[in-house]
This record gives C-alpha cells, sequence and structure tokens, in this order.
C-alpha cells in the first residue's frame, strides 16, 4: 500500500453556522457547552433554535452545562465511504445523554472503540478542528 | 376510516431489473407504470392522479416525470419521506380518491442505484442543510451507524443477541431462494451472518440491506372500479404515518414512528394483531424489522429477539414477513416502500407460488424511510382480500 499523504485540508463535513445557532458555535470556540431553557415554561433543548418547541416561546435563557455525561447509545464505525471518514475508520459515533438530560450526537475519542461501553461515563472534550469550527466530543470521564 | 374498503390497489408490478447500467431512472419508472396498468387491464389514458419520489430526483422531478411520459394528471404528489414514501403515498392516494380529486392514481418508483454506484449505507449520511444536520453530519453519522446504535441500545436494554439479528437475515433469504428475480438466493446461516465482517457495531454486512437497482408501480382506484378490472383487488383497510426524531434532544430511541403509525392503522382499519396474516416490514437492516415489529405492536418491548426467532417469521410461520426476500436479500434501489406493498398484493391474490401465504386474508405493510437512530418516517397499512 502506498503511504497516505496527510490530507492538508479539514476534510469532514462543517456546520453551516448562521444567526440562529451561532452563540453556540461561538461558545464551542471558547470550550463552552451550552443547551437552551425556555424562560417560559422551562423546557430544556438541543439542537439551539429560536422558539421553545413545547410552547414557541422565543424568550431563551442559554444554560452552561458541566460537560459530563454517559454514553446512550453507540457504533463503531468501520466503513464509510466519505471523504476525510475514510481516513479515520474505524471511530465511535454516540448519543451522548449529558447530565442536564439531553442527548447530543457526537464521536467518543481517547478511548480504544472496543472498551466503549453504554453507560459510560464522559466528559467533554473540544476540537478546534478549524479556526471557525470547535466540535464537542466526549472522552471516559477522568 | 370512512374511506376503508372503499378503495383498492388494482394493479402491482415490480421491475425485474436488478441491476440496469442500460436503462435510466425515467426508464425504469415508465416500464413499471406500463407494466402495473397492464397488470390490471387499465390504460395510460386512464390515469389522473400521479405520485412519486426518488433518490435520483431533484425537489421537482414529478414534473420531470410527467414530461417524460406527456402526462397532465389532475392530482399531483411528490411526498419525499424516504423509503416509506410509496406506503404513504397509497394512502395519499386513497384519500385524495375518496375526495373525488382524481379517479385513478398510479404510485411509481425506479432506481439505479446499484448501477450508479450509490453508497447509500455508509456513503456518510443524508441531507446536510437542515438545522438538525449542523450538529450530526460532522461526527460522521452513516445510515447503517444511524441503524447500528439502535441495535447496540436494544442488547444493552434487552439482552437480544447477535443470532437473534442473525436469524431475520436467515429468514429473508430462505424467501428470496422461493423468488426467481432476488438478488441473492443461496441459502445461508446464522454463522455466515455473525462470520461476515461488522460494518458499524454491532451490525455484520449480512444484518445490511443489498443495493440493487430496481422500481415498480400500483395503480390505485375505487373499489367499486376495481372489482371490473383483471386482477383481484386488495381493499385498504387502514394507514397511519408519522415521524420520530431527536425531540430536542429528549427522545427514548427504542420507541419509533410505527408505534404511532401503527396504533393509527390498526385503529382505522378495526382489525386486531390476530387478524394479520402476513406483514411487509421495511428490512433496511435486520435490527429495523426487530424495532418495528415490537414497536407495531406483534410483541412487546424488549421482547423482540425471542419474538424473531424460531422461524416465526418464515413464510410458513405464526407470522410471515417479507416473503419475496426483502431488502436484505431481493431488491433495495435505496427507498424499499414501493415493493412491501407490491409482494403484499401478490400475496392477498394468491400468486407468491412457493412462497405463498396459506389462506392470506390481510396483510400489513410497514414502510420506514431515513434512520431510526436519528429521524425518520414511518407509514403502515393494512390490506385485505375480503
Amino acid at each position: 500500500m502506498p503511504q497516505q499523504k496527510e490530507p492538508r485540508a479539514y476534510r469532514k463535513p462543517l456546520p453551516h453556522i448562521d444567526e440562529e445557532n451561532r452563540p453556540w458555535w461561538e461558545a464551542a470556540q471558547r470550550h463552552e457547552l451550552y443547551i437552551q431553557k425556555c424562560r417560559d415554561c422551562g423546557d430544556l433543548r438541543f439542537h439551539p433554535r429560536a422558539l421553545c418547541t413545547s410552547c414557541m416561546s422565543s424568550r431563551t435563557d442559554w444554560v452552561r452545562c458541566a460537560g459530563g455525561g454517559k454514553i446512550y447509545a453507540f457504533t463503531v464505525t468501520n466503513q464509510n465511504q466519505a471523504a476525510g471518514f475514510r481516513e479515520s475508520l474505524p471511530y465511535v459515533m454516540a448519543w451522548v445523554e449529558l447530565d442536564e438530560g439531553v442527548k447530543m450526537l457526537t464521536n467518543i475519542v481517547d478511548c480504544p472503540p472496543e472498551q466503549v461501553k453504554i453507560g459510560l461515563p464522559v466528559e467533554a472534550v473540544f476540537d478546534d478542528v478549524t479556526p471557525e469550527v470547535t466540535l464537542v466530543k466526549f472522552r471516559p470521564a477522568r | 376510516m370512512s374511506l376503508s374498503r372503499k378503495i383498492a390497489v388494482a394493479g402491482v408490478y415490480e421491475h425485474p431489473t436488478r441491476f440496469a447500467p442500460d436503462k435510466s431512472m425515467y426508464q425504469i419508472m415508465a416500464e413499471s407504470v406500463r407494466g402495473a396498468l397492464d397488470d390490471c387491464g387499465l390504460t395510460i389514458k386512464d390515469v389522473d392522479g400521479l405520485l412519486t419520489a426518488g433518490m435520483g430526483m431533484g425537489p421537482m422531478g414529478i414534473v420531470g416525470f410527467c414530461d417524460y411520459l406527456n402526462l397532465t394528471p389532475n392530482y399531483l404528489d411528490g411526498t419525499n419521506i424516504g423509503g416509506s414514501s410509496f406506503v404513504a403515498h397509497t394512502a395519499h392516494a386513497a384519500a385524495a380518491i375518496h375526495a373525488g380529486l382524481c379517479d385513478v392514481a398510479v404510485v411509481v418508483y425506479g432506481s439505479t442505484a446499484a448501477s450508479s454506484r450509490f453508497a447509500i449505507g455508509t456513503g456518510g449520511g443524508h441531507g446536510g442543510g437542515d438545522p438538525c444536520d449542523q450538529y450530526e453530519l460532522p461526527f460522521g453519522p452513516t445510515t447503517v451507524g444511524a441503524y447500528a446504535m439502535i441495535a447496540q441500545r436494544h442488547m444493552h436494554d434487552y439482552g437480544t443477541t447477535p443470532e437473534q439479528l442473525a436469524e431475520i437475515a436467515v429468514t429473508m433469504r430462505l424467501h428470496a431462494s422461493m423468488n426467481p428475480v432476488a438478488k441473492y438466493r443461496d441459502l445461508i446461516t446464522v454463522e455466515d451472518v455473525l462470520a461476515s465482517r461488522v460494518i458499524s457495531s454491532p451490525l455484520h454486512l449480512l444484518d445490511c440491506c443489498i443495493i440493487s437497482d430496481g422500481g415498480g408501480a400500483l395503480v390505485i382506484t375505487s373499489a367499486e372500479r376495481a372489482r371490473d378490472l383483471k386482477k383481484k383487488p386488495a381493499y385498504l383497510l387502514g394507514a397511519g404515518e408519522t415521524v420520530r426524531h431527536a425531540a430536542r434532544g429528549r427522545r427514548d430511541f427504542l420507541e419509533i414512528a410505527a408505534a404511532q403509525s401503527g396504533r393509527l392503522a390498526f385503529e382505522r382499519a378495526g382489525v386486531a394483531h390476530k387478524d394479520i396474516d402476513m406483514a411487509m416490514i421495511y428490512d433496511s437492516f435486520t435490527i429495523t424489522v426487530l424495532s418495528t415489529l415490537e414497536n407495531l405492536g406483534f410483541c412487546k418491548r424488549g421482547e423482540g429477539g425471542p419474538f424473531v426467532s424460531g422461524g416465526r417469521l418464515r413464510f410458513d410461520g405464526a407470522l410471515p414477513i417479507n416473503t419475496d426476500g426483502g431488502g436484505l436479500s431481493s431488491n433495495h434501489p435505496g427507498m424499499r416502500g414501493m415493493f412491501l406493498v407490491i409482494e403484499a398484493v401478490k400475496q392477498l391474490r394468491g400468486e407468491c407460488g412457493p412462497r405463498q401465504v396459506k389462506n392470506c386474508r390481510t396483510a400489513l405493510v410497514h414502510g420506514t424511510g431515513g434512520a431510526l437512530g436519528t429521524r425518520h418516517s414511518g407509514a403502515t397499512l393494512i390490506l385485505t382480500n375480503q
């Protein structure tokens, strides 16, 4: 097999950042994790959106999360033809349930795939993948 | 449901191709329309309603297909909710006919997924532009991975085993062995499934549907008109459709759209689970079948593993499913819901030869579109020949 050259550019999909979700992505750049809480009915929600999905209020508070959670479901991905991912196989995709009660799709990192288990306590790590984008991933809690 | 038994699937056609590098998607669709019209004895001049969706179509693909076939229908529905679209279209067509918006509706699908080399399950996820995608696509979700997470969670919560999932694939292959146009017809064993490579844990290659070309069409009309046509009508008794998604980050992922669409279909049909003689259950992956059967209420949540074991799902078992060999072995051009309806109608007519379910009077169809582990649609139909 010829030696693969390290790709220069980041090749995985990047989020489209707009007025609605920008505060969340800016917080991630500061290595802070937030979810939204409706100021009127108190319902928690993730991902960020302008209106409460329970009462449709536009009055929103941003709640900072401690970053802890547990693995709710996961899969070790051995096959993905998409650019960026085919060079990073195998990787772990997971739904993590934050201690605050919402689930996020993410990657589990800094952990051999065979040690990933449902219920494993994890903590957020902030991966600055480009100068503009920081992704929130999780590793086993230390 | 006020339209129960008033609308029928009168004609069906499954395109026999599994690999058609020489055909366009539109040609496969047009040949399918011709086949379904021939099946019931109607002509293209009788068609005044058209419903379609496809992976290779643009957002206005239905208009392009009308151009291709020189159609000017009175009713159009291009609803695309993934692989379940044609199951939902069947109910939409019935409602339109019942409401007087059209008399003869054609539901059609075609795809060259195999010859165009679409990596449907492992190509890096769907969509891209929706708000939810911005919080998912950066992490590399695949279709198979999004289903695999459901399997992992089910195994964790209920002790479901890889062997139990594998039996679903083995059963589908048995059925495919009796379907001359199925893509894979050599029998396999549970050991074969477990020995195939893990694509996305815990799902093996043989837990995953195949990729083929293909297409099909349905002709739907009033029960009254259908009774004078060539084939025995399959009457629509009840239908339901809905979606499940991350539910603002709060979803119980083992509860899927089938729980709601199935409940609606049973209520509207006025029948019970014991009345269902066979079922066509979207089998994108083995876990899709297990989870769908639980959520439709054929067994309790958590009991899917034992339920799918011991030959229950075989054509000669207590609840025969996917007698054509399913997406796991017969065909999967990307959106399989079309073939679920076609095979259910053929079973109700008694046209299935060696794989025919005995005394098949009532059939359930459930399509899933998208991915159980992120977001998906579900559409259920209950059909009868009575």
